[in-house]
């Protein structure tokens, strides 16, 4: 199932409608990637609200994504993650060091805004 | 296995000889006051129910004795069942321990052993059939009573633990997006969870960016808890709130050391105050006295 990602002036929005296989969660990078360099992106979110499971590979590859796009100039924020994941997250001990987080999508660009405000 | 056995022997020996336990019942009921009074003083005597008069021990001995009586009467246990939990309700909250409970029940199962002893003397044909009707029916009470005393005392126990539980986990919001959770007392590992999961849907629900987490109130801290407290501010920030731990005694503070737990991750600050003023800067307050704000 493919994730659609939407431009949102500078920033990128990819929401998560429902659980991804691992082939799904690579493509998601990729697109994502491309599409920062597409748009000239300073940010992307990627909206997790819906899932009710991380696994260590979506861990891994949301990690990935935030490295990548680093990397390509831009931030990530995760956003929605829900408080039975998150708790399940943290006991399996995948807490996403070095990945900026928010509560929901308001939140996310809130903090994109201040980010990109800072820079400037 | 043993009570199994001595269940099934006691159906057997109820079934056979009611009426030798008839003949028995008789005898306790006419013997009553004496019986009575001799296990009264037994119980004073070995010192048991110490927490309880002279007066109270007679009058709950003469209300057990009755209904002793009439489970061996019957051959019901349901009665006694019920009349041991309410006795175990009354008796609890005086300090009464289990020892005693089952003291006193075994000392009138020998107390009445005695006087059948007494009566019987002369006839051990007799003397024998008739304790074989008793004991087990004796043992099955004093079982009955002991099990019913336990279990209360566990219900009670029970109830205890919910009600700290319940008591103990507040997550209370001092500002828009600001959230104190005051952890006080022991943390096990089920309080731990406990308290994670309250506090990651406080997080939701009040959409809060700084959560203070004052540990003052905790006395001791060991290495579980410390990962459990960990485990809390990841989670917390998975949620995007960001998480300051305050009130760490100096004990507490060196065990963590020393245990090499890593608080790496973890904002410390001192008092339940300065965690509140860095949690304000974060999120933009600035709290200033109504005196300077007139002058200006």
């Amino acid at each position: 199932m493919e994730v659609p990602i939407l431009k949102q002036g500078r920033f990128l929005i990819a929401t998560i409608q429902a659980a991804l296989s691992d082939a799904d969660l690579l493509q998601l990078r990729r697109a994502l990637i491309d599409k920062v360099i597409q748009f000239r992106s300073q940010g992307v979110i990627v909206d997790v609200t819906a899932l009710d499971v991380m696994d260590s590979f979506a861990t891994r590859t949301l990690r990935d994504i935030t490295n990548m796009i680093r990397l390509r100039g831009a931030s990530t924020v995760i956003v929605g993650i829900q408080p039975e994941v998150a708790f399940a997250m943290v006991q399996l001990g995948l807490t996403m060091e070095g990945v900026a987080t928010a509560l929901d999508l308001e939140e996310g660009l809130a903090h994109l805004q201040q980010r990109a405000a800072g820079k400037t | 296995m043993s009570s199994k056995r001595s269940t099934s022997q006691t159906q057997r020996a109820v079934a056979q000889s009611t009426e030798l336990l008839q003949e028995l019942v008789a005898h306790l009921r006419q013997n009553r006051t004496q019986l009575r009074e001799e296990w009264a003083n037994r119980i004073t005597e070995a010192q048991l129910l110490t927490a309880m008069t002279k007066e109270e021990i007679f009058t709950e001995a003469t209300s057990v004795y009755d209904n002793y009586v009439e489970t061996l009467a019957t051959g019901t246990f349901e009665a006694l069942q019920s009349y041991s939990r309410n006795l175990s309700e009354r008796i609890i909250p005086r300090g009464v321990e289990t020892h005693e409970v089952v003291g006193i029940v075994l000392l009138l199962r020998d107390v009445l052993a005695r006087s059948l002893f007494a009566k019987y003397q002369g006839d051990f044909t007799m003397l024998n059939r008739i304790l074989d009707a008793y004991e087990p029916a004796a043992n099955r009470i004093a079982n009955t009573v002991a099990v019913g005393f336990v279990q209360e005392r566990e219900r009670v126990i029970r109830q205890q633990q919910e009600a700290i539980r319940e008591l103990s986990t507040p997550v209370l919001q001092v500002r828009e997006r600001l959230l104190i959770l005051p952890i006080i007392g022991v943390i096990d590992a089920q309080r731990a969870r406990q308290l994670t999961e309250q506090l990651l849907r406080g997080i939701r629900t009040n959409r809060a960016k700084v959560v203070v987490i004052d540990i003052t109130g905790v006395a001791a801290m060991d290495a579980t808890v410390a990962n459990h407290l960990v485990q809390t501010v990841e989670a917390s920030r998975l949620l995007g709130a960001t998480v300051i731990v305050t009130g760490l005694s100096p004990e507490i503070a060196q065990t963590i050391v020393t245990i090499g737990v890593d608080l790496g991750k973890m904002n410390t600050v001192g008092d339940l105050q300065g965690g509140i003023e860095q949690a304000e800067r974060l999120l933009g307050y600035k709290v200033v006295p109504v005196a300077d704000t007139a002058s200006t």
